[in-house]
């Protein structure tokens, strides 16, 4: 087992450091950069001086070469280096969208795990009955609907309902406060954003139990069960459940690594102060620091939550060990 | 004297026999799966009203017409106009023919390109193997909406580049599916032998390996066929996607969505309507495939 | 439709009269807090270097400037007071080459230090004569400027090299944070980047990078019983949606930019008179500017043709519905003494109102140079409003004289770069915007040597004309040199074109009060004359 693992951790590590070169170079292929944007403005003279100034304080005038060493450097010494559109160190930056991001994805979860798992079995014990339509056809229309589309209709319900239930029109809180600060300011916000999401990937995990909950009940030993006489619903319960849960487990865990960072468009529509908020803003900033941070911390995760699943895996599953 | 055995057989010979009409077997297709049918009927709609766009349509859809600005839907204005005057339906009906171009295009050539990577990595095995592996693994990692606003960034929004950045990560996706199942195909003895009978390795690829994973390959390619599509309108809608004043619903979102949901719904909704019923069909279809394909799901 | 337009009247009315009276208004209210969102984001605190409202309208508050625009009456290009000076403007003495300048003595800054007349000499040393390898975005206006002095802490002595009307108008520019003198020789001449210390009205509490920034009232302000707030908070918005949906479902009492007409129609609509509309012309133009050498740019037939095919009338009368552009105009800030009545414009390329004439004469132009079906690429800004409205206008217009143009849309920084240093485009929006009108620097973008001067080309003539223009002390002879000056830029040689300019809109909550439009979103951001009726 711990072979396993250790094989699985080496493997990292190629993994990362080209994550890091393809980021490093991709952004660079960009045309601009930073202080272009920042000395031009909205159109007043920017002496050509100033930019190269401006080049020279930040390093953009060294040789690419240069850069990438010292950009993995920073790993070797914990120093992630500074925003160079604000100067601030990229570590506090991140910090507080870290934590908001955070809460989103571990609500939206919640949501998606709450309508999938009952969903799934549903459809899948009472499988081409027209209960087993509804639901697909319900968990479908979630991946299909643009989220931007479904939050916009989620505010302006909000607002207009709100203005015709009660006179006056409600709106989310547009500012992120801590839920262990004020509890009620801080789910009025994120509640929206977090069940305009969790339906959308509750549809992919509905699919994932129902088609894992379907293998499962064809197996022989479900058969012995019904064979035996037992009830439908403690075979599922006690037998099939357990054995299909471990691929929508997985599902999840790769979809809570896509939350982190992934929500770009959703929190443009709910004005969220998150990590993909800031990736979009160091990108439009040509922020080249702070986007490669941001991208390398988004990989980390999606690359270690697949560890974890595999390492998961294979120790509820010895065949996987042993292969 | 017939045994019951024999009189079984002889009846199921006559049913396999039997010719069923087409339609016969349409309408039995429908009752088996009807979520399938559904999804197929609504992408023969969305190609029919792609190709034929022209003759579906009497506005031109790009020409402005501000005398007409935000119409309410009429006799003339079907779904009413937008903010420069076009007819919505026209828009609509030329936005297929781009979402549709976007979602084949970055589907085939996601799904082909990863086919081939994928069954390539599996049959040689080795460094190539490993190599492609952790490529596969560093892409994939990378949350779909970044890599490609990433791409676009890098070179630019417009049509071509939104296909490039879609594409990118389909690739991967497809390739590590599609290996796995090679895999399995590699270990059998026929391919072994092919080899020894001195087949070159393309021929091995091409001929007997790649028809074997037409299964994986077909849904991973209808299931990017919806997200193309969504990928498309979210890239528009951040204002890196296709450009004015080409038709294409993500960017009537975009320009539309917002700034005139109250006074003119109609420029928000009815392009929101177009993507969700595009991608559900694709979906509901691509269901349908895989159930048919995989042979551990068709019910008893 | 109706009901609508008697909303927006009264809306209208109670904001003009706000903007003209000042007679209407109650005894201010003293306590609140004053929430508005921010549309872009803040790249340092340092007034010095930056040039974007992102950082304006969050930062302003917490400094003060040597004069300021009169915020009673900030539409006008002339009339300047002192903020931390004493008394009126110095008119300049010797020719208009000195200008001394009486400090106030009650002036201190957030950390208790008072501020003197040392504190305002470093201050414009940094801005006008930085030291090596510090950055200030605004050195070139103050060219003139010869020497600072300041001879003892209440006197501040201006001396030019010769004498020019930019100069007061410069110095009021709403970038001009007045900086303690202690802080820069003890932290040296980057903190401000990311420290604020100022004299202003408010004090800098926190800034939760990338949602709000926050400030509480300035006790010991100068300007006493201001300011009426107990504090203010800057939010960031980045969607436009989302600010007007803020202010609609009051997280946000007002925005400092401007909203395009349709929002503010929506918010009349669902709030009546609890929204207040103030608008004003805009000291932004969008322009385009044909780059001169890629052929067949560099024939002035061509560059004519395409500022005849446009019809500025119309596309006044249906952009200003949806975007927030409106007035026909030339180079110069509509309703300036300086910018051309009506007779005078209708006489320029493209600005008949008879579009039939035009477009013929562009046919006409385009056939002459060989190229009857000219088809290019628009190099575009990606940001909504009003760059790709206008941008799929424009294109719309030239289509109907033959043209075939499609857009090519970029994010800021690489249209930036396009602009400044590829060069690689055919035809590209380009934009001039300025802060406090001064319509002899702000017409400099046509000079062939000048740095925003995009057109890769210019006029000799028109800078002959500019040159002797600049010396030119009599206003009566200026505006004449104007006329000419326009005529050759937007017309005979035509270097760039005019296509309108911006309208600001801004609907506000009827209970912020104090608060008067300016011409330019960067003016009159102080925020110490607001106060809140509730």
């Amino acid at each position: 087992m711990s072979k396993y693992i250790l094989k699985r951790i080496l493997m990292l590590i190629p993994t990362l450091i080209g994550a890091a070169i393809f980021v490093f170079f991709l952004l660079r292929l960009i045309p601009g950069d930073v202080c272009e944007l920042r000395l031009a403005g909205t159109g007043l003279y920017a002496d050509p001086a100033e930019i190269l100034l401006c080049q020279k304080n930040l390093g953009l005038d060294q040789p690419l070469f240069v850069q990438f060493l010292d950009f993995l450097w920073g790993y070797v010494i914990f120093d992630l280096g500074d925003s160079m559109w604000t100067g601030f160190p990229v570590v506090h930056e991140i910090a507080i969208r870290f934590e908001l991001s955070l809460q989103v994805a571990i609500m939206a979860t919640v949501v998606a795990v709450a309508i999938a798992i009952p969903l799934g079995i549903i459809s899948a014990v009472k499988q081409n009955t027209w209960i087993d339509y509804v639901v697909r056809t319900f968990s479908i229309a979630g991946i299909a609907m643009p989220s931007f589309w479904l939050g916009i209709l989620i505010i302006l319900g909000l607002l207009i309902g709100s203005q015709h239930f009660f006179g006056e029109p409600w709106m989310p809180p547009i500012t992120y406060v801590p839920i262990w600060i004020d509890p009620m300011e801080n789910l009025a916000q994120l509640i929206w954003p977090a069940v305009a999401t969790g339906y959308r990937y509750s549809a992919v995990a509905t699919r994932m139990t129902r088609s894992a909950l379907l293998e499962v009940l064809r197996e022989d030993y479900v058969r012995t069960a019904r064979a035996k006489g037992l009830i439908e619903k403690v075979i599922i319960n006690r037998h099939a459940l357990k054995n299909s849960l471990l691929p929508v487990v997985t599902i999840i865990a790769i979809e809570f690594a896509f939350l982190m960072g992934g929500l770009v468009v959703t929190e443009q529509v709910f004005n969220l102060n998150g990590l993909g908020k800031l990736f979009v803003e160091s990108v439009e900033n040509q922020d080249f620091n702070m986007t490669q941070q941001l991208v390398m911390l988004v990989v980390v995760i999606f690359v270690f939550t697949n560890l974890f699943v595999d390492i998961l895996y294979a120790w509820l599953d010895p065949r996987i060990r042993y292969s | 004297m017939a045994t019951a055995s024999e009189i079984q057989v002889d009846d199921d010979f006559a049913e396999l026999a039997e010719k069923k009409a087409w339609h016969q077997v349409a309408i039995d297709l429908v009752r088996k799966q009807p979520l399938a049918a559904g999804g197929f009927a609504i992408v023969v709609m969305m190609v029919l009203m792609a190709i034929f766009a022209e003759f579906l349509t009497f506005f031109p859809p790009e020409d402005n017409d501000l005398e007409h600005m935000l119409e309410a839907p009429n006799d003339v204005y079907i779904l009413g106009a937008d903010q420069f005057g076009r007819d919505l339906l026209t828009r609509i009906v030329f936005g297929a023919r781009t979402a549709l171009f976007v979602g084949f295009t970055c589907a085939i050539v996601g799904a082909t390109c990863g086919m081939v990577l994928g069954v390539a990595s599996a049959y040689f095995g080795g460094t190539f193997d490993l190599i492609v592996q952790r490529l596969v693994d560093v892409i994939m990692a990378f949350p779909l909406i970044i890599l490609a606003l990433a791409v676009v960034a890098t070179l630019g929004p417009g049509t071509v580049n939104v296909i490039i950045a879609i594409t990118i990560p389909f690739i991967p996706q497809c390739a590590r599916v599609v290996r796995s199942n090679a895999l399995a195909i590699r270990e059998i003895p026929y391919v072994d032998a092919a080899r020894a009978l001195g087949f070159s390795d393309a021929r091995i690829i091409l001929r007997h390996m790649a028809p074997n994973v037409m299964a994986p390959f077909l849904i991973m390619l209808t299931s990017f066929l919806g997200q193309a599509i969504l990928l498309e309108a979210s890239l528009s809608y951040l204002g890196m996607g296709v450009q004015e004043p080409t038709p294409a619903w993500g960017l009537m979102l975009q320009g539309g969505a917002e700034e005139f949901a109250e006074s003119a719904p109609w420029v928000a909704i009815w392009p929101g309507v177009a993507i969700s019923l595009a991608v559900f069909g694709f979906n509901l279809f691509g269901d349908g495939v895989r159930d048919t394909l995989d042979p551990k799901l068709r019910s008893r | 439709m109706t009901n609508l337009t008697t909303k927006l009247a009264l809306a209208t009315l109670i904001g003009a009269g706000l903007v003209v009276g000042g007679t209407v208004e109650a005894a201010p209210k003293k306590g609140g807090i004053l929430n508005y969102v921010v549309g872009s984001k803040i790249p340092s605190y340092d007034g010095h270097k930056e040039t974007t409202f992102g950082m304006s309208h969050p930062i302003r508050p917490y400094y003060s400037t040597l004069i300021r625009v009169n915020p009673d009456n900030p539409a006008s290009p002339t009339d300047f007071v002192c903020d931390v000076c004493v008394g009126d403007v110095p008119k300049g003495e010797e020719g208009g080459t000195k200008f001394t300048f009486k400090i106030r003595k009650d002036v201190e800054f957030h950390d208790g230090t008072p501020m003197t007349a040392q504190d305002v000499k470093a201050t414009m040393d940094k801005i006008i004569f930085p030291p090596k390898g510090i950055p200030s975005a605004r050195k070139a206006f103050f060219k003139a400027v010869a020497s600072i002095t300041a001879p003892d802490d209440e006197t501040v002595i201006f001396k030019l090299a010769f004498p020019t009307g930019t100069f007061i108008p410069a110095l009021a520019l709403p970038f001009n944070f007045i900086y303690s003198k202690k802080d820069l020789d003890t932290h040296g001449y980057t903190w401000h980047q990311k420290n604020v210390n100022g004299t202003g009205a408010f004090k800098f509490v926190q800034h939760q990078k990338g949602s709000f920034v926050e400030g509480v009232r300035n006790a010991s302000y100068h300007h006493k019983g201001k300011p009426y707030l107990d504090g203010i908070k800057a939010i960031s918005a980045p969607k436009l949606a989302v600010r007007v949906q803020a202010i609609r479902g009051d997280r946000a009492s007002i925005e400092f930019r401007g909203f395009p007409p349709k929002h503010r129609d929506d918010l009349v609509k669902a709030l009546g008179n609890k929204i207040t509309v103030q608008e004003s012309d805009w000291n932004c133009v969008l322009m385009f500017a044909p780059n001169h050498k890629v052929k067949p740019f560099d024939d002035p037939r061509v560059r004519r043709a395409l500022t005849y095919a446009v019809d500025r009338h119309g596309g006044s009368k249906y952009l200003s519905r949806i975007a927030i552009v409106k007035t026909v105009g030339g180079i110069v800030f509509p309703n300036h003494p300086f910018a051309a009545n009506e007779a005078e414009l209708s006489k320029l390329a493209g600005y008949s109102k008879d579009i039939g004439a035009s477009r013929a004469e562009a046919k006409k132009l385009l056939a002459a140079a060989g190229v009857p079906n000219l088809k290019f690429v628009l190099n575009n800004r990606g940001v909504d409003q009003p760059y790709k409205v206008v941008g799929t206008w424009l294109i719309d217009q030239w289509k109907k004289v033959g043209m075939k143009v499609t857009q090519r849309v970029q994010p800021s920084p690489p249209f930036y770069a396009t602009l400044r240093k590829k060069k690689d485009f055919d035809v590209s929006i380009d934009f001039n915007c300025q802060s406090v009108i001064n319509p002899i620097a702000d017409i400099t973008k046509f000079l062939t040597t000048a740095g925003n001067n995009y057109s890769a080309g210019g006029d000799a003539k028109a800078d002959a004309i500019y040159e002797k223009l600049l010396r030119s002390a009599d206003p009566k002879e200026q505006r004449a040199m104007i006329r000419q000056y326009e005529k050759r830029v937007i017309d005979d040689a035509m270097v760039a074109a005019i296509t309108l300019w911006w309208y600001k809109i801004n609907p506000h909550r009827s209970y912020v009060k104090g608060w008067k439009i300016a011409p330019s979103h960067y003016l009159n951001q102080h925020l110490d004359n607001i106060w809140l009726d509730k």
